[in-house]
């Protein structure tokens, strides 16, 4: 429950735990007990190894898994929460029968919310991800890291305070990667939403975020969060800083001792 | 940091610039070359002339051996057979019928395994009981059916259509069931986290995503209908291409046999056509899967 001093907090996890069933009858911890307060405005990296539930934890957020126990809180308003948010997936998933435009006004077309309005909103994203030239394209026209940008601005197009990414850059390599990072933190940079990202690199998790929350393998528990006190805006040549190296050893570091201890 | 991520970033500074600025490939069909268009039309035109080729061959053959008209007549026979037919207006009335048996029981099958397939994959219940009996039943050949569809149906055209819709109803079915089945289980929840309802995910998603399926499923479908059309003609009937094609080896006319065949591929050659455009068309964003489940 948000309280009068919770009014910054955009998210709150209280003690989240998720079991699955097993085909053989047994059970699987995905998560456990996992505790977080994410501020408004923030940008929270999640790392950990696969299969820790780092996705798990999104998809609970989202509302499209449910947990076996613990809240998740939504604050201040917290009751419009799923407007509130937009995810990213690792795919772009785009559907290959629309065009770049419309696979942008695919949330509005579900809710039946098509108009001027949303169509110049479309024009602004197109604009915002490069992409103003590819509008009427369909997918498969497409680069893979173009395909990501538009699934990123499908996410944006209803304007979500919180913006859920599961591995967003998963799929591209390496230098379409570092180059939607920093794209990212351009459009972030616009009006600062509340952005959890899951990634399996220790860099970029460090390079994005204001915190980078480390989790255990499987059961997924927190293992520490660590503060990125470096400032914005970042570039790709903070990576090579010895602060960023500390920061980034620090986690490897708690990665490591958490495998060994399993 | 590791020279490694140095090293990606040395290489990004060069990279970013030309990724920025490609513009992606168009489909091949579209970028053709002169010089390819011209390497591509010989290919048909050589099946054009080996196949005239051919028919110069058997005429040449049956003229020289004087092969008797009774056991395979001359392509200028057929020709003649053929004209005739048109002339004097049978092989036209037959066709009407065939063509609207075909029509009428091609139709009937792709409403109903459309309607079916939606029931099996919407409906878990619908699945269990239904789906392994379908599969059961696909086993059973279903020209070895036309009979009994006469006994019960009579020689009309009830018979013939339903003869049709049985031996088009399963490649359809199997196909638009793979179909509906085929859209990724996250392209499901992308929909599902931007509030999509189930009806909404089965029109936004399911259905397009089927559709290269279903017309797979049509083209085979098509042309086994052609089929269906003629066997339960042979079965029993009196009027359509199957019954002239009895009819007129009954006389020994088989000119007029090869006429009707003739008739009969194209018929078949146009409807699969007419799919295939329409198949293109709708489908407009990948090639249709020519991995289609046949059965005769």
């Amino acid at each position: 429950m948000p309280t009068s001093t919770d009014t910054d907090c955009a998210i709150r996890l209280d003690s989240l735990s998720m079991l699955y069933p097993t085909k053989s009858g047994g059970t699987v911890q995905a998560l456990d007990d996992v505790s977080l307060s994410v501020q408004a405005g923030e940008f929270i990296s999640i790392v950990g190894p696969s299969g820790c539930g780092k996705s798990t934890l999104l998809r609970i957020i989202m509302g499209l898994s449910r947990q076996t126990s613990g809240q998740v809180t939504f604050g201040p308003s917290e009751d419009t929460h799923r407007n509130q948010l937009g995810m990213v997936f690792q795919q772009p998933l785009l559907l290959p029968w629309r065009t770049v435009r419309k696979n942008l006004l695919t949330s509005p077309d579900l809710h039946h919310a098509r108009d001027a309005a949303t169509h110049e909103k479309a024009d602004e994203l197109l604009v915002m991800l490069g992409l103003e030239e590819f509008g009427d394209r369909y997918p498969n026209e497409l680069s893979g890291g173009m395909q990501q940008r538009v699934g990123i601005g499908r996410a944006l197009m209803h304007d979500p305070r919180i913006l859920l990414m599961d591995e967003p850059f998963g799929a591209l390599d390496a230098m379409t990667r570092d180059q939607m990072g920093l794209d990212l933190l351009k459009i972030w940079d616009q009006d600062r939403k509340t952005v959890l990202f899951v990634t399996h690199s220790i860099p970029e998790a460090v390079l994005l975020a204001d915190r980078v929350v480390v989790m255990t393998p499987r059961p997924g528990r927190l293992a520490d969060v660590v503060e990125v006190a470096l400032p914005r805006p970042r570039r790709l040549e903070n990576i090579n800083t010895p602060e960023f190296g500390e920061i980034v050893l620090k986690i490897r570091k708690l990665l490591d001792s958490e495998h060994s201890a399993h | 940091m590791s020279t490694n991520t140095k090293r990606q970033a040395a290489g990004r500074e060069e990279r970013a610039v030309p990724d920025g600025e490609t513009v992606p490939v168009k489909a091949p069909t579209n970028s053709d070359t002169p010089a390819r268009r011209r390497r591509r039309v010989p290919e048909i035109t050589y099946s054009v002339l080996v196949f005239i080729g051919l028919l110069v061959v058997w005429q040449v053959v049956v003229e020289m051996f004087d092969i008797s008209n009774i056991l395979v007549p001359a392509p200028s026979a057929v020709a003649v057979s053929l004209v005739d037919g048109f002339r004097d207006g049978s092989l036209v009335s037959h066709s009407i019928v065939t063509m609207k048996e075909i029509l009428i029981g091609f139709g009937i099958a792709v409403g109903s395994a459309l309607v079916s397939a939606v029931l099996i994959t919407q409906f878990r219940t619908v699945e269990r009981v239904l789906f392994p009996l379908l599969i059961l039943t696909q086993t059973i050949p279903k020209v070895a059916m036309a009979p009994l569809l006469i006994v019960w149906f009579g020689i009309g055209i009830s018979s013939k259509v339903l003869t049709v819709a049985l031996i088009a109803f399963f490649p359809l079915l199997i196909n638009a069931v793979l179909g509906f089945r085929s859209a990724a289980h996250e392209q499901v929840e992308m929909l599902r986290s931007f509030g999509a309802s189930r009806m909404q995910v089965m029109r936004h998603l399911q259905i397009p995503s089927a559709l290269p399926h279903i017309f797979a499923g049509l083209e085979v479908a098509v042309i086994l209908s052609v089929t269906g059309a003629v066997v339960a003609e042979f079965v029993g009937s009196s009027e359509g291409l199957g019954y002239l094609i009895q009819a007129s080896n009954f006389t020994l006319d088989v000119a007029r046999t090869f006429a009707v065949i003739v008739v009969l591929s194209a018929v078949g050659i146009v409807l699969h056509a007419v799919v295939v455009q329409l198949g293109k068309w709708l489908v407009f964003w990948t090639a249709t899967p020519s991995n289609a489940a046949s059965e005769v």
